[in-house]
Order: C-alpha cells, then sequence, then structure tokens
C-alpha cells in the first residue's frame, strides 16, 4: 500500500484529465462554437439584387444604394447619445429602446438601430461614425422601382423578421427579403449570396488579420436579371382603366400560358413600400379594409364566374354526347323546373335557340336544360355530379392553378359529396334541379380571375392550355423556368367539341350580348357574364348590384390573347368588363385604341357610389334601382 | 568533472527525454501564446517571452551540467544549509523583496526577477530527506513527526503572506514520502475525508451529506455488533464529522475571502458571473473545446491568438495545448507527465539510500501537485490556484527551480551503485 498509493493516484488523476478533456474537446461541441462568436466576426458583404424587365425588355425594377446604422450591443462603449441622437435624427428614448431590442435579440450579433438612410444621410453620418464604439453601417441595396404599377404582381422587399432569421440561417438580423409577388417567388434567383468575411479579433476587439488568412471568406454571387411575360404596356393601360373600380383582369397568351397582364383594382404605387416610409405606408394599406389594396384580386378573389361558365357546360354536354349543336331549346322567358313552378329567369331574345345562338345570347334555359341532360344522363344524380365536375378539373378549376406567385385561391367546384352533406343524403334525396344554378355559373360555383382567363385560354387552343406563369426568362436564358410550365395539360373534352362554342362565343360579339363593343378589324370571340353576389351588412345576407364579367379571346384563328375581366357591382357584362377587355385586346393587338367611345365611357365613369352603398347603414338601390336591398324589412326580424 | 565522466552512464535517460520534451513542447506553446500576431517583432528580442523563455532553457542546460558534475554525497551533507538558506532567502523577501503584481515574490535584478519559493521546494525535499533518513529517526514517534511538520511547515508559512497561498500549497506534497516511510495511514484517512466532507457539503449542501454520514454509521454498527471493543469510535467518528460538516459553511463564509468562494463556485457550477468572476476558467475550457480531436494547429488556435485567456504563457499555458494541438496533443502532453512522475516513483522504489527514495518521493508529489492543480483548474475541474506547470509555463524561477529538483534525483539516482 504505501508503495503503490502515490503510483495508483498519479494514474487515476492522469485518467480523469485525459477523461475531462474528452469531455471538453470530443463530446461537448457547445464550447467550439462559442469561439468562433468570441474571436472571429463575420462582415457580410450583401451583392446587387437582380433587376426585373417586362417581356419587351424594358426596366422595370431597379436598385438604389441605402445605409443601415447596425450594432452590436455588447461592444458599445458610453457615448454622447445627444450628440448621436442628434445625428441620427432620432430621440433618446427611442435609440435606448432600440438598444435593448438589440441586446435581446443578441449581444454578439448586429441589429439594426436606423434602417434605410439615403446616400446624402449617409455621407454626413460616415465620417463621424468611427466615434461610435460598436455602431457601424451597413451598406445594402433598395429597389428602385421604375414603373408606378404592377405592385400586385412585383411584391416588395422587407427586413426579415425573427420567423424568417429561425427558419433560414442564411438571414441575419436587417437583411431584405422578398415579400409577396416575383420578390418572393423568385427570392433566391433574385437576391444572388451575399459575401462574407471572417475577421479574427483580440479579446479588446480590435482586428488581427483575416481569419485563417481568408479561405473562408466567400465573394458575394450577384442576383440574376429576371424578364417577366407581363408587357407593361398593356399592364399600365389595364390599371388606367380600372381606377375608381374595383376588381380583377388576367390576360394571357394562350400558347404559352404566359400571363400579359395581371392587374388587382384598386392597386398602389410600388414606389409606397421601398425605404425607411415602407413601414407606415404599408400598415395603411394594409389596414383599408373596405377597397383591401393588398388583396390580389386576380389571383385571389372568388367570384361566381355568371354566364361565361356556360361555355365549359356546352363543352360538357358536348363531351357526354347528350346534345348535339344543332337541337334547339325553348325559353319562355326563363326554365320552369321542379313540382311548384321554380323558375330560372331569362332576358328577352329570340326563341327557340340552338347552342351557337344560345351562347350569343346567352340563354338562361337552354343551358338550365343542357346541364341536366349531362347530370341525369347517369344512374344517380351523384355519379352525374362528380362527371361533370372531373371534366372541370382538367381546365384547372376547383384547385390551386400552380402559378408561379405566392398568393392564389383555388375557388369551388361542388361535388357529389359536397351535396350529399347539404342535403343530408341519404336521409333525403337530392336531384338535378337542386343544383341547377351551376348551369349558369351561380350558385355553388365559384372562380378567380386567372381560372376564368385560363379557361378562356384553354378554348382559344381548342382544348389544351400551358399553366399560367409570370416568368419568361432568368438571365435571358428561358430554359431556366420550371418544367411544369412548359409541359401542355389537356383538358378532357375533345377539339372538335370546341369549334360550336368558339363560334357561340363570335356570335356574341356579332349579334349577341357583346355585339355593341365590337372591335372592328379584329375577330373577337367572347362571353359577357353578370353575376348576382351577396355580402353581410350586420349579419344580414344583402344582395349587391351584380357583378360586371367578360371574358374574350382573339383573333379567333391563332390566339394572342384571352382575358378575363371582373369588375366589381359593374353590373351587366358587357357594362364595364365587356368594355376594358375589348379595349384592352385592341390595345394589345393594335397598340392602339380606335374605340375612343367606349374608352372614354370607362375612364369617365366610377363605380365609387356603388361601394359606398352598402356601408350607408340604409336601403340602397341595386342594378339600377331594378331592386331594394340592404337593411332587411321590419316583418322579416 | 571526474566524477561526472565517470557517472554520465549511469544517469537515467528516460528522465532526461522527458525533461527534454516537455521543456520543448512548453517553449512551443509559449510561442504561440505569446507571439504578436499583427507584429513583425524581432525573434531574438528581448522583449519577446518566448525569447526569454529561450534564454532560461538554455540556461537551466548550464544548472543541469552543474548539479551532474556535483558529487552525489553534495546534496546529503549540505541539505540543512541548504534549507537554512532557502528559508533566508525567504524571510530576505519581507525586507528585499519586489512587489510584481500584488506578489513580494521576487528578488529584482534589472528586467530579470528570482523568486526563491520555486528553489525553496528543492532545499525543503533535500531537508526532509536528511532529517528523516537519519538512522535515529522515527516516523511513528509523534514528536518526529511534529519535527518533520515544522521543516514542512517553514517554509510554507514564508510563502503565505507574500501572498502566494498556491506555492504553500504545494507543500502538502511531503506528505507523500512521509506516508511511504511509515506515518500511519489515519492521517491519510482523515485527510481525504475531511476534503471530500468539506468538497461534497459545498456541493450538495449539508442536509445530504449528514443523512449519508448516519446511513454510513449504522451500516458499520450493524455489521461489526459482535464486536467487543473499540465501539466507541463508530458513535464518536460521525458525530465529529457531522459537526465538522455544520462548520463548513461557516469556514466557508467567514474564513475564505470572497476571491475564494468565487473559485469554488465556479469550479461547483453555482450561478456565477462568466464575464468576471469565471472569466478565466470559462475563456479557458473554451479555448480547450475548440481544439476538438485534433487542434486548430500551431498558431492557429483564434482564442489563443485573441489572448483570450488571460495568463495564457503562464498558469493557463495548458488551453494554448488544448487548443492548438487538440484532445490528441493534450492527451500525449498528460501522458508525458505521467510517464515522469511513475518513472520517478519507480526509480525511487528502486534506490537503496533511503534519503534518496524520500527525495525521490518529494519530487515525485511536488511534480504531481503542481500537475494535478494546474490541468486541473485549466479545465475547469479545480478551483483557480495559482501555480504554474512545471517545465512549461513561462518563467526562469520556476523553470530552474524545477530542473535543480529533477536533476539533483537523477545525480542521487545515478549515485546508487555507490549507495550501501
Amino acid at each position: 500500500m504505501r508503495r503503490i498509493l502515490l503510483f495508483s493516484i498519479v494514474l487515476i488523476s492522469g485518467v480523469l484529465l485525459t477523461g475531462r478533456l474528452f469531455y471538453l474537446q470530443i463530446l461537448d461541441t457547445s464550447y467550439a462554437s462559442l469561439s468562433e462568436n468570441n474571436a472571429i466576426k463575420r462582415f457580410f458583404d450583401y451583392p446587387q439584387r437582380g433587376h426585373i424587365y417586362d417581356r419587351n425588355g424594358n426596366l422595370l425594377v431597379s436598385n438604389q444604394p441605402s445605409y443601415d446604422v447596425m450594432v452590436i450591443p455588447r461592444e458599445v462603449k458610453p457615448f454622447d447619445t445627444l450628440e448621436f441622437c442628434g445625428l441620427l435624427k432620432m430621440d433618446k428614448e427611442m435609440l435606448i429602446n432600440r438598444l435593448k431590442k438589440a441586446r435581446v435579440y443578441s449581444p454578439r450579433l448586429p441589429s439594426i438601430v436606423i434602417p434605410q438612410l439615403t446616400k446624402s444621410e449617409y455621407a454626413y453620418l460616415q465620417e463621424k461614425m468611427r466615434k461610435y464604439e460598436g455602431f457601424f453601417i451597413q451598406k445594402r441595396s433598395l429597389r428602385d422601382y421604375q414603373i408606378d404599377f404592377g405592385a400586385n404582381f412585383l411584391g416588395y422587399i422587407a427586413e426579415v423578421n425573427y420567423k424568417d432569421i429561425e427558419d433560414n440561417p442564411y438571414y441575419q438580423s436587417g437583411d431584405l427579403k422578398g415579400r409577396t409577388g416575383v420578390e418572393t417567388q423568385y427570392e433566391k434567383t433574385l437576391r444572388g449570396i451575399k459575401g462574407v468575411k471572417y475577421i479574427q479579433k483580440d479579446r479588446f476587439n480590435r482586428d488581427i488579420g483575416p481569419y485563417k488568412n481568408g479561405t473562408l471568406d466567400t465573394l458575394p454571387v450577384p442576383g440574376k436579371d429576371l424578364t417577366l411575360t407581363i408587357d407593361s404596356e398593356l399592364q399600365k393601360y389595364g390599371e388606367e382603366l380600372m381606377v375608381n373600380k374595383r376588381g380583377g383582369i388576367v390576360a394571357l397568351e394562350p400558347a404559352t400560358g404566359e400571363i400579359l397582364a395581371l392587374i388587382s383594382a384598386p392597386n398602389f404605387d410600388p414606389a409606397l413600400l421601398v425605404g425607411r416610409e415602407r413601414s407606415r405606408n404599408f400598415t395603411k394599406l394594409y389596414y383599408d379594409s373596405i377597397a383591401k389594396p393588398l388583396f390580389d384580386r386576380g389571383l385571389q378573389a372568388q367570384y361566381p364566374p355568371g354566364s361565361p361558365f356556360k361555355t365549359l357546360n356546352a363543352l360538357i354536354a358536348l363531351e357526354e354526347n347528350v346534345v348535339d349543336s344543332e337541337e334547339a331549346f325553348a325559353c319562355h322567358g326563363g326554365y320552369y323546373y321542379g313540382s311548384h313552378g321554380r323558375k330560372l329567369g331569362c332576358h328577352h331574345h329570340p326563341s327557340p335557340l340552338s347552342m351557337i345562338p344560345g351562347i350569343a345570347n346567352s340563354c338562361n334555359a337552354y343551358f338550365a336544360n343542357v346541364y341536366r341532360r349531362v347530370i341525369e344522363k347517369y344512374n344517380s344524380p351523384q355519379e352525374g355530379m362528380d362527371v361533370w365536375k372531373n371534366h372541370l378539373e382538367s381546365f384547372g378549376l376547383g384547385g390551386y392553378m400552380g402559378t408561379d406567385l405566392p398568393t392564389g385561391q383555388p375557388g369551388f367546384i361542388p361535388d357529389s359529396k359536397y351535396y350529399n352533406r347539404a342535403y343530408e343524403y341519404p336521409k333525403y334525396k337530392w336531384f338535378s334541379t337542386a343544383t341547377i344554378s351551376n348551369s349558369i355559373g351561380q350558385g355553388e360555383v365559384s372562380l378567380t380571375p386567372i381560372q376564368l382567363a385560363n379557361v378562356t385560354a384553354a378554348i382559344a387552343n381548342r382544348g389544351w392550355f400551358y399553366t399560367p406563369h409570370i416568368l419568361k426568362s432568368i438571365e435571358n436564358q428561358t430554359d431556366l423556368i420550371p418544367e411544369e410550365y412548359r409541359t401542355r395539360n389537356v383538358t378532357t373534352i375533345s377539339p372538335a367539341n370546341f369549334e360550336p362554342v368558339v363560334e357561340g362565343m363570335f356570335g356574341a360579339y356579332n349579334y349577341g350580348t357583346a355585339a355593341g363593343i365590337k372591335i372592328p378589324g379584329i375577330d373577337i370571340c367572347g362571353k359577357t357574364g353578370t353575376a348576382e353576389n351577396y355580402t353581410r351588412i350586420d349579419g344580414h345576407r344583402a344582395q349587391l348590384t351584380d357583378h360586371s364579367i367578360f371574358v374574350a379571346f382573339a383573333p379567333k384563328d391563332n390566339p394572342k390573347i384571352a382575358i378575363a375581366v371582373f369588375v366589381e357591382n359593374g353590373y351587366w357584362g358587357s357594362r364595364y368588363a365587356g368594355k376594358i377587355a375589348s379595349l384592352m385586346i385592341e390595345k394589345y393587338i393594335k397598340g392602339e385604341v380606335t374605340r375612343t367611345d367606349i374608352e372614354d365611357y370607362i375612364l369617365s365613369n366610377s363605380l365609387e357610389d356603388e361601394y359606398a352603398k352598402p356601408l350607408s347603414g340604409k336601403p340602397f338601390p341595386i342594378n339600377d334601382g331594378k331592386k331594394i336591398s340592404g337593411v332587411p324589412k321590419k316583418t322579416e326580424l | 568533472m571526474s566524477s561526472f565522466s565517470k557517472a554520465y552512464g549511469n544517469f537515467d535517460w528516460v528522465i532526461i527525454a522527458l525533461f527534454l520534451a516537455l521543456v520543448s513542447i512548453g517553449w512551443i506553446n509559449i510561442y504561440s501564446a505569446s507571439v504578436d500576431p499583427t507584429g513583425v517583432a524581432e525573434f531574438f528580442d528581448f522583449d519577446n517571452l518566448f525569447t526569454r523563455q529561450l534564454l532560461f532553457i538554455a540556461l537551466s542546460f548550464l544548472i543541469v551540467i552543474f548539479i551532474l558534475s556535483l558529487d552525489a554525497k553534495f546534496f546529503e551533507r549540505f541539505a540543512s544549509i541548504i534549507y537554512v538558506i532557502s528559508i533566508v532567502s525567504l524571510l530576505g523577501l519581507f525586507v528585499f523583496g519586489k512587489n510584481i503584481s500584488g506578489a513580494t515574490s521576487w528578488y529584482s535584478f534589472g528586467s530579470f526577477g528570482i523568486q526563491p519559493s520555486e528553489f525553496a521546494k528543492a532545499a525543503t525535499a533535500l531537508a526532509l530527506a536528511k532529517y528523516l533518513s537519519d538512522i535515529q529517526t522515527d516516523v511513528k514517534s509523534l514528536t518526529h513527526q511534529l519535527r518533520a511538520f515544522v521543516i514542512i511547515a517553514l517554509p510554507a508559512i514564508c510563502i503565505v503572506p507574500q501572498p502566494d497561498p498556491g506555492s504553500a500549497l504545494v507543500y502538502a506534497a511531503f506528505f507523500f514520502p512521509l506516508y511511504r516511510e511509515g506515518l500511519s495511514g489515519v492521517y491519510l484517512i482523515t485527510g481525504s475525508v475531511t476534503i471530500a466532507l468539506f468538497v461534497l457539503t459545498l456541493a450538495f449542501g449539508p442536509l445530504y451529506i449528514i443523512a449519508g454520514i448516519v446511513l454510513i454509521a449504522i451500516a458499520l454498527l450493524i455489521r461489526n455488533r459482535k464486536k467487543r471493543f473499540g465501539k466507541r469510535l463508530y458513535y464518536i467518528l460521525p458525530i465529529v464529522s457531522i459537526l465538522f460538516v455544520f462548520s463548513v459553511n461557516y469556514i466557508f463564509e467567514n474564513v475564505f475571502e470572497q476571491r475564494h468562494r468565487d473559485r469554488f463556485n465556479v469550479v461547483l457550477g453555482k450561478d456565477v458571473d462568466m464575464k468576471s468572476i469565471g472569466y478565466n476558467t470559462y475563456q479557458s475550457e473554451i479555448a480547450i473545446g475548440n481544439g476538438g480531436l485534433a487542434g486548430k494547429g500551431f498558431l492557429k488556435g483564434t482564442q489563443t491568438k485573441g489572448d483570450f485567456v488571460p495568463e495564457q504563457h503562464t498558469d493557463y499555458i495548458f488551453s494554448t495545448v488544448g487548443e492548438e494541438w487538440g484532445f490528441l496533443g493534450s492527451t500525449l502532453v498528460i501522458a508525458l507527465f505521467v510517464g515522469l512522475m511513475l518513472r520517478i516513483i519507480v526509480l525511487a522504489e528502486r534506490q537503496k539510500s533511503q534519503f534518496s527514495r524520500i527525495y525521490g518521493y518529494s519530487i515525485a508529489g511536488i511534480l504531481f501537485i503542481h500537475f494535478l492543480i494546474n490541468i486541473g483548474m485549466v479545465t475547469g475541474v479545480f478551483p483557480t490556484v495559482g501555480i504554474p506547470l512545471p517545465f512549461f509555463s513561462y518563467g526562469g524561477s520556476g523553470l530552474w527551480g524545477f530542473t535543480i529538483l529533477l536533476f539533483i534525483f537523477v545525480k542521487l539516482d545515478s549515485d546508487r551503485i555507490n549507495q550501501w
């Protein structure tokens, strides 16, 4: 014992200390990263964000330099707060608040004190900055908009929030990131990759040279330029036409699925969301819960499609072989059905009508007949309903379109399950007449403008379409466009069955519901729509003036443009939407507008009074005084 | 010189090789810890700590040659005189000492200083060896134990008020030769139990520890219930232990100073501010942890280059090893130390002369205490105690003190064929 005591203690101590080292150096990895923070500081070099061009090569969005005042809280030494606040034009309380917040975020990592100073503010501040330890200026680039329209699809960039930083370690506090629109969708392409420089620090935080001789440093990768499919002339013209109106317009190139114009009204100047003013302006736009300027009606608004939906019912009927284009149906001012003489009303027109004039004159009775035949062709209305829906889905309805824009809505196409639940099947049975509104695009069905534009493009193409998309090329290379936008989608309807429908739409312009808005020299095919719609006032359902809806494509053969226009509460189809569609088609195909009479009508008429009605708190007339809506009558209470 | 040439074949080359290895590795790390990362200072500029250390190393080789050339009997014969000179030099500090960073531990000669406490260890070892190896000394006698204790305590008492309690603590190492020579095991048990109770009470609080003591006492009583004599001890010892446990907090709060308490709290993982009190330990742990398996590489340690670990070239030199040479490098250094100490113990056991054996055990013990406390402190398992890592830490006196300590033994060992 006496001989081995020291011997064994030495041996055991050696083993124990080795064990401790094993723990510190091999097992516990937290120490390694601590040192990275301790002694090595990262400096970032932000690349220029990519520019955005329209399909004709016009520059839409470029960059302007901006300067952020940053702080690393633990490096701040006592300083002359009064002078500093004077320089930054902020009050002391705000400064203290910002510093506190920065410390909460991280004492070691930089946080923003004042974001996005202009060049002149920066020049003034630059020479005095070295006096304030722990503060520094980070150069970034902000967006510089060359246009004052298109804010809805361009999107904007803003500082990352905590969630962004948590989700993606690429981002640091104060970095800018795309929000909504193209800026979000193609964030990675546009932003490039920031460069990193590692600088080694001693314990007094003095630079002692690049870390590992700069072998870990990276150069920034500049962002790539995007070319969009948007025709900025058409976009601008469309937005001008939609002033004082609400609604959405989507114009597509049928042969490619490229979005020529994506208009949401009301819109705003994209420059509002740049720099220090962004936050205040955004709040203002965000809280405008009446006009909802941030709501992209072209992509997100789900409207009852109204009569343009009839073209789809005609196509399905032909495909299902329940009618041929020659068979005529009588219309006695509407369609009567059921045992209690219920009626689906119709407007005045010649009778009876076969398919082509049926579409041209938008006869409700014709489509009620045809629709019933489709549903009743099968053993049960359930089966018929699902066959019907299946056809519609092949046009991209009833689900998200899959466009390359981050927002969108699926719309709604009912199926048998929906009606089974609604009518408590099998306790109660339901028949095709219960869903008769679907025949004229009212009732349960709802679509977004881009879906309806896509349907129009598919009709223009006689049976196929490309998923609508906004990216034309990256750095002028078109092969970088995702595969799904270069793959043709084929509908369930055989091409031959499109001809009567196209003829019907052509007839609408020549002798039918859109005859008054003909454009000389262009063979346009169109379809009007007038959709009943409702809102809630104080919890009660109240009808509003009908939506004015129009779809069209032109020229009839080898079409260049397909368009869908929704004007909220614009009343009948050719009153607003049809005129706007005609003007835009003429503008796009001819490059100039000859129907200045209808252009004047659109530019001089406002729907703001119409939009103010439901807010008045009193009963109000709708549909040009044909009806009174709003506060319910006392007897109903 | 005749004795040098006659005996040099008998020198233990293992110890010499280990010594050379430790000194060179030590210097490489001092170089890394003290070279100016930005600067372009000349290598042979004596403002550089690593250049100075190189000079110290060169001089230590002269000391080695000098010691090895002396007659082996010299040390036994002059042990008492060397001891007295050493005590006088320690006492002289109270009059002539120079205060450097708060401690009056140096005699100053221009830009160099001599720290006599580094040499007093060797002197004490010699004196203790001489006293214990005296034919008339009986380690089992209380009087002789007391005398031996005085020999050990005298230099320690001189060192404590410098103040340099760390260096004084090293004198606990002399327990090992005493025990080897027959000191009762009661001291060993009492000492270990006291330390264990103290630390455990601080870590877990008195209640758990008292409960533990009571349980152990009951277990022992039941096991030995048939014993007829000495049962009283089973009652007395637990009571004494419990009283001690109760007094731990009092000692900790009233006898210890705040900084001592802080150092304990850092190691015990109590809630302390890692930016002030725990800074050294924390930064040192970061540096070592930073090394990983193979280290960051020579001159590439970010903690070392950034000077984040205070005193990194002296007491905290091992953190440089940890950061730049990783687990492999630090394990090698530990292995070298353990090897050196074990070699000394093995050699001590094979001495014929009791004097040489006691001396060997003394220096093995001293090296061990330095090794354990220093590396324990740097890796954060021991409270901060300012003592250097032998052969590694920057400093002339320290290096020379350990060189003398070690090579006296090499000389004694080489002479063992002449011993009887």
